[in-house]
């Protein structure tokens, strides 16, 4: 391939023909950011191009920023590249960005996952030539069990906690992870009240229109005496924490793909972990990729090099993506 | 095995101590008694004979999985344990049994009989059958090491509870060589103990770590001090004219130290003594890489015998005219020890660790600055008045050792952990300088938090150089201070040097890659300290 569509470069990935990147890590001109977590979309551009479902949560994260917004599956010219957004299921607004030069068809997916969770807009196959996915939990091991079987567990969890006189406090990442639990949880079972990190976000997205049920923030004022039995949903990082400590006697979980290892969840210290995820499992990623219908796989994000390898004895052509991971533990929150 | 599954997935669920010691208590009370007694080996690490091999398990779980060899391989390091990765590889079962845990052990010992292809079919027809907690279980019944959270001391301390006894007596009906084939939970537990195993030994009493100064304890004059002595803690057990040496990790190690044959020519019939096996050169202890070439032997050489021999350095008398003397306090056991011990010649396999006079804290302190060059890793301080505890127990028994000895070095390799520590670089390889090279001298595994291994982690999947399956070379960048007990020659390593007990203490963030030491000073470590 002479004229690549899309290029690795130390600042992320760039389209050459129409002079923007896409996610990138350092500041640059022009950026198409997927969706807003924090390793995606991140401060210093001078530009940004999103879905409108996506943009209110960024300019919520990144403060003034210059904002461009596309409706999915709209179509853009930028230079020589038409470029449209797909939603991902990843978290509501999230995108898989399609990218096209002269006929030559690339996508990328950003974060996503294939089964619908009632809340993001369900992701959408893309036909392409060239499809850069993320492999967060691409190993075999890696399968999610029905979002309605870990519901169950999760309400009963939260019932008997509440029967027993506990707070149940659920760790889950702000953006995404907890408005997905938020739409799981039976609301009849007791109050949920959400930290200050959740609830903020939760504004921005029922400003939107996503429906959610209600909350009630935890401001320094709330007496947790008057919300008995209470499901608290926080960031991972208030787990543990004076924070949580003011609720009294309780139970603690963590709601994320990496609970589905006994290890990560011991190191977690907490009562119980669910897994649920919002990355695709070894399963989804393999219908996403052959639903593309593409020849060339480039892997990023997880265990890159396993799955390249893998991809390549089933007749892809498979490379590693270069990727700069945060300085954060990348399964602590978003997966 | 429903029951046991349950069991299981309590314990797993919580992190509180008494909410394990509970449902185990619970179990003990509404199982069977082959399944309680299954339970109580599993926990006290006996486990049914190894039918197939871990190889053949992974061949036939990336078989079944639909997935290559090598890509259940990958995935092991990441998961962090085998059997887990092979219950999260296999496919969802086409039905679901309810047998108890005795028939999987059982079926699992009928295996041996049968040839290798049966084997295989037996062990697919379980995994078919169980659900994917049920199959983690029943795979780590073959793969061995059942730790899954629950200690012997918890698991004992909820039979106490179930079965109405005292602990510390459960605790020594526990001890010894019984497996599940040779008794029954009845006998085990619930018979009278009169006719109890000949070869059965006391619960170890262990000291904690004295954190602080011994000023804290009182008077000198209450306490004894020996030195802590870097050999095998041991229990040598003289019945009915037969001998038996017990680690203290139950492990019987009779035949790997046949000099203590010899001891039935010294001692009376009837005794226990608890002491420190040692390779003794004559005057003092080898060093502990002496010792080590004959712990790893189930038979001897006979040069091996005649150039590391060993003995048992006694500092207890458990048991004397077949009496339990544990109650007794600790001066009397020591005088009775000693007094048996008087006027054996010299070349006995045993000799009293002499007790160190002292008056002063003051004076102990002196006496324990010079313990590298006893061969000893400092003092033990035991409470003269104390009687002998099982377990570990604070207040009577302390360990008061050295400071250890540090260097700088350099990580360059790093590999995942295992258990709670699965998808965290946790083992890393360090090297020093050597001119403009950097020689790999010896691995750590332990000393940083969770916090900083997460950090680490994070910086090694940005480093990697190079990939050798699950090991990793990173650039060479951060200097860690490597701690350490002791320090040998040893010709296995490139290095030329071997630590004990190295450990990271510190992650040296404001020392550069250039100031981490250098061989020769490990070279002059080795010198002073080896």
């Amino acid at each position: 391939m002479s004229n690549p569509v899309l290029t690795f470069t130390d600042r992320g990935i760039y389209c050459p023909a129409g002079d923007f990147y896409i996610d990138p890590w350092r500041p640059v001109d022009r950026a198409l950011i997927t969706h807003g977590h924090a390793d995606h979309a991140r401060p210093g551009h001078r530009r940004y191009l999103c879905t409108n479902a996506c943009a209110p949560v960024m300019v919520h994260r990144l403060g003034a920023i210059s904002v461009e917004t596309v409706k999915f599956g709209e179509i853009r010219k930028i230079g020589d590249a038409l470029v449209s957004f797909h939603p991902a299921g990843h978290l509501p607004g999230s995108a898989q960005i399609r990218v096209e030069v002269a006929g030559e068809i690339w996508v990328v997916s950003g974060d996503y996952k294939v089964v619908p969770d009632g809340i993001s807009e369900p992701f959408e196959p893309v036909t392409c030539h060239s499809f850069i996915t993320e492999c967060t939990f691409g190993l075999p091991v890696f399968k999610w069990d029905d979002q309605n079987d870990v519901a169950r567990d999760l309400n009963a969890w939260w019932a008997r906690n509440a029967a027993d006189g506990k707070a149940s406090i659920l760790g889950a990442y702000s953006l995404g992870k907890a408005q997905r639990l938020l739409s799981m949880v039976d609301p009849a079972i007791a109050p949920i009240l959400t930290h200050g990190a959740v609830e903020n976000t939760n504004e921005v997205l029922r400003n939107q229109g996503y429906r959610l049920p209600d909350t009630i923030h935890i401001t320094p004022d709330l007496n947790p005496k008057d919300h008995p039995g209470a499901l608290l949903i926080a960031p991972p990082s208030a787990l543990g924490s004076q924070w949580a400590r003011r609720f009294g006697p309780s139970s603690t979980a963590f709601a994320s793909g990496w609970m589905r290892l006994r290890g990560v969840r011991r190191r977690r210290a907490a009562d119980r972990g669910f897994v649920i995820s919002d990355h695709a499992d070894w399963d989804g990623l393999m219908s996403a990729i052959r639903e593309t219908g593409a020849e060339n796989i480039y892997a990023t994000h997880g265990y890159t090099d396993i799955f390249a390898r893998w991809m390549n004895t089933q007749g892809y052509n498979a490379k590693v993506v270069p990727t700069e991971f945060g300085g954060e533990d990348d399964e602590a929150d978003a997966a | 095995m429903k029951d046991f599954a349950t069991l299981f997935t309590t314990i797993d669920q919580t992190t509180k101590t008494s909410l394990k010691t509970q449902a185990l208590a619970d179990f003990f009370r509404t199982a069977s008694d082959d399944d309680k007694l299954w339970t109580i080996a599993l926990f006290s690490g006996r486990r049914p004979k190894r039918a197939v091999t871990t190889t053949q398990l992974r061949e036939w779980a990336a078989e079944v999985g639909g997935i290559p060899l090598w890509l259940l391989e990958e995935s092991y390091p990441i998961v962090g344990d085998l059997a887990e990765t092979i219950a999260l590889t296999l496919p969802p079962p086409s039905r679901i049994s309810d047998l108890s845990l005795t028939h999987w052990i059982t079926e699992l010992k009928s295996l041996a009989a049968l040839d290798i292809d049966a084997r295989k079919a037996r062990i697919l027809d379980a995994w078919d059958q169980l659900d994917p907690t049920e199959r983690f279980l029943f795979n780590k019944l073959i793969t061995g090491g059942f730790r899954i959270g629950v200690s012997q001391k918890l698991m004992t301390r909820a039979l106490a509870q179930a079965t109405d006894q005292d602990e510390a007596s459960l605790a020594h009906r526990l001890m010894g060589g019984w497996t599940p084939e040779t008794t029954s939970f009845h006998a085990l537990i619930e018979a009278d103990d009169a006719e109890a195993d000949e070869s059965r030994p006391y619960p170890f009493y262990l000291a904690y770590q004295l954190e602080d100064g011994p000023e804290a304890l009182g008077a000198p004059q209450d306490w004894q001090a020996e030195w802590k002595w870097d050999g095998i803690r041991g229990q040598v057990i003289l019945r009915n004219g037969t001998h038996h040496v017990w680690s203290r990790g139950e492990e019987l190690m009779t035949d790997r130290f046949p000099e203590f044959a010899r001891l039935t020519d010294f001692l009376p019939d009837g005794i226990v003594l608890d002491g420190e096996i040692v390779a003794w050169d004559g005057t003092q202890p080898f060093p502990f890489n002496t010792l080590q070439a004959r712990i790893g032997r189930k038979t001897v050489p006979k040069k091996l015998l005649k150039d590391a021999p060993v003995i048992l350095l006694a500092y207890d008398l458990l048991e004397h005219e077949r009496q339990d003397l544990r109650d007794l306090p600790l001066q009397e056991r020591r005088a009775r020890m000693d007094a048996v011990l008087r006027d054996l010649p010299e070349d006995a396999p045993i000799k009293a660790a002499p007790p160190l006079p002292f008056d002063t804290w003051d004076t102990l302190a002196q006496t324990r600055a010079t313990a590298r060059d006893h061969r000893a890793e400092g003092l033990m301080l035991k409470r003269r008045d104390s009687p002998y505890l099982s377990g570990r127990k604070k207040g009577d028994w302390w360990k008061w050792k050295l400071d250890p000895l540090t260097v700088d070095a350099v990580m360059i390799y790093a590999q995942q952990g295992h258990g709670r520590r699965a998808n965290l670089f946790t083992d890393f390889t360090f090297a020093v300088w050597d001119g403009n090279d950097l020689v790999p001298f010896t691995k750590a595994y332990s000393g940083l938090t969770d916090e900083e291994f997460r950090k680490i982690t994070a910086w090694v999947r940005k480093n990697t150089q190079q990939r050798f399956g699950p090991v990793r070379q990173v650039t060479p960048h951060h200097v860690f201070e490597i701690a350490f007990e002791g320090i040998h020659a040893s010709p296995r390593h490139k290095s030329g040097i071997a630590l004990r007990f190295p450990r990271m203490s510190r992650w040296r963030q404001d020392k550069p890659l250039q100031e981490a030491n250098t061989l020769d000073d490990l070279k002059e470590l080795l010198e002073t300290y080896g």
